[in-house]
């Protein structure tokens, strides 16, 4: 069991923000090829937004200040994915306990990709970043390590190019979408490597 | 009192565009507000505009939002739970048309009509 603190969330959060700046050009062209072009840039700017906070953030419990982190992206990632990657955060920040473990971590983040898929209105297959989460759910549920879970992450946004998108705005494109990586699962990947390394270092 | 319009899109140009067609055809009867535009002024949509727009158009009667593309709907989802009950019930989305939604949802309400009537009016120009 590891008691994480807010000070604990700072490092995931800088982690994370970093992965998405030094790749929000590579969102931003995936997104272009089958979106409108913007998930880099409104990435980024949810992420340097949270970073803002951090001081404020790392000063509460850690699913207070992930809840919170989670809000903030709803309220300046704009598009479509502020909302659905926000409240994954506010929903996993709500369902963590203040002691974490595996199981805990496993069992939130169940709930938090409900909420996405509750959110979205959308299912696993249809090209989006649901597509990531299960498959990093169960391969934390299974007890996987840090690389193993950045791996898990890595092949399933991989595995959406040949899908084609039905759910968001690539699904405007039917055939058209597929061959190309989509890019909120690019983001969660992304996502997913950066913290598996802060969780690797900590636990 | 007559039911409020909202319009969300990801242009500004186009939510003030229709919110003006609603005003010259509908006139000044209904609580009206649109908002536009992601949080740094591109083209997008901003959960705490459409808030403040749902704020400005409120009506015990309750608002119909006409909204565009898919993270405006999903952005104005997320307003309307942050605005909570008891008020949220009373806010619906319609599934129409931007501008021929509005001007519809506008006229139905401009007689009256319940958020209902309103929502379903609108929603009638869509296809099932």
């Amino acid at each position: 069991m590891t008691v994480l603190t807010g000070e604990d969330f700072r490092q995931f959060v800088i982690a994370m923000a970093g992965a998405i700046t030094d790749n929000a050009e590579r969102l931003t062209t995936l997104d272009s090829a089958i979106g409108d072009g913007d998930h880099g840039a409104n990435m980024k700017r949810g992420f340097d937004a949270v970073v803002g906070d951090i001081d404020v953030l790392a000063e509460k419990s850690f699913a207070e200040a992930t809840k919170a982190a989670g809000l903030k992206l709803v309220m300046t990632v704009g598009g479509a994915s502020g909302p659905l990657v926000g409240t994954f955060f506010m929903t996993l920040g709500k369902e963590l306990p203040e002691d974490i473990d595996r199981k805990s971590m496993a069992a939130a983040f169940a709930t938090a990709t409900a909420a996405v898929a509750a959110r979205g209105k959308s299912e696993r297959g249809q090209k989006t970043l649901l597509d990531v989460l299960y498959p990093l759910h169960a391969a934390i549920a299974a007890g996987a390590d840090a690389a193993g879970m950045a791996r898990a992450a890595q092949a399933a946004a991989e595995a959406t190019i040949p899908v084609k998108a039905t759910r968001g705005r690539a699904s405007f494109l039917g055939d058209r979408s597929i061959g190309h990586m989509d890019p909120g699962s690019a983001s969660v990947a992304l996502l997913a490597d950066a913290a598996a390394r802060v969780w690797a270092a900590r636990t | 009192m007559n039911v409020g319009i909202v319009i969300v899109s990801h242009s500004p140009l186009v939510a003030e565009g229709a919110a003006q067609m609603v005003r010259q055809m509908v006139g000044d009867e209904v609580p009206l507000a649109w908002c536009g535009g992601d949080p740094s002024g591109g083209l997008g949509t901003d959960v705490e505009s459409i808030q403040q727009a749902i704020e400005r158009a409120w009506s015990e009667a309750g608002v119909a939002v006409l909204v565009d593309l898919g993270g405006a709907e999903t952005n104005s989802e997320m307003a309307i739970e942050f605005i909570g009950e008891p008020r949220a019930s009373r806010i619906r989305i319609c599934n129409a048309p931007i501008v021929e939604g509005a001007i519809m949802a506008a006229t139905e309400a401009s007689g009256g009509a319940s958020l209902g009537a309103v929502v379903a009016t609108a929603e009638e120009l869509s296809p099932q």
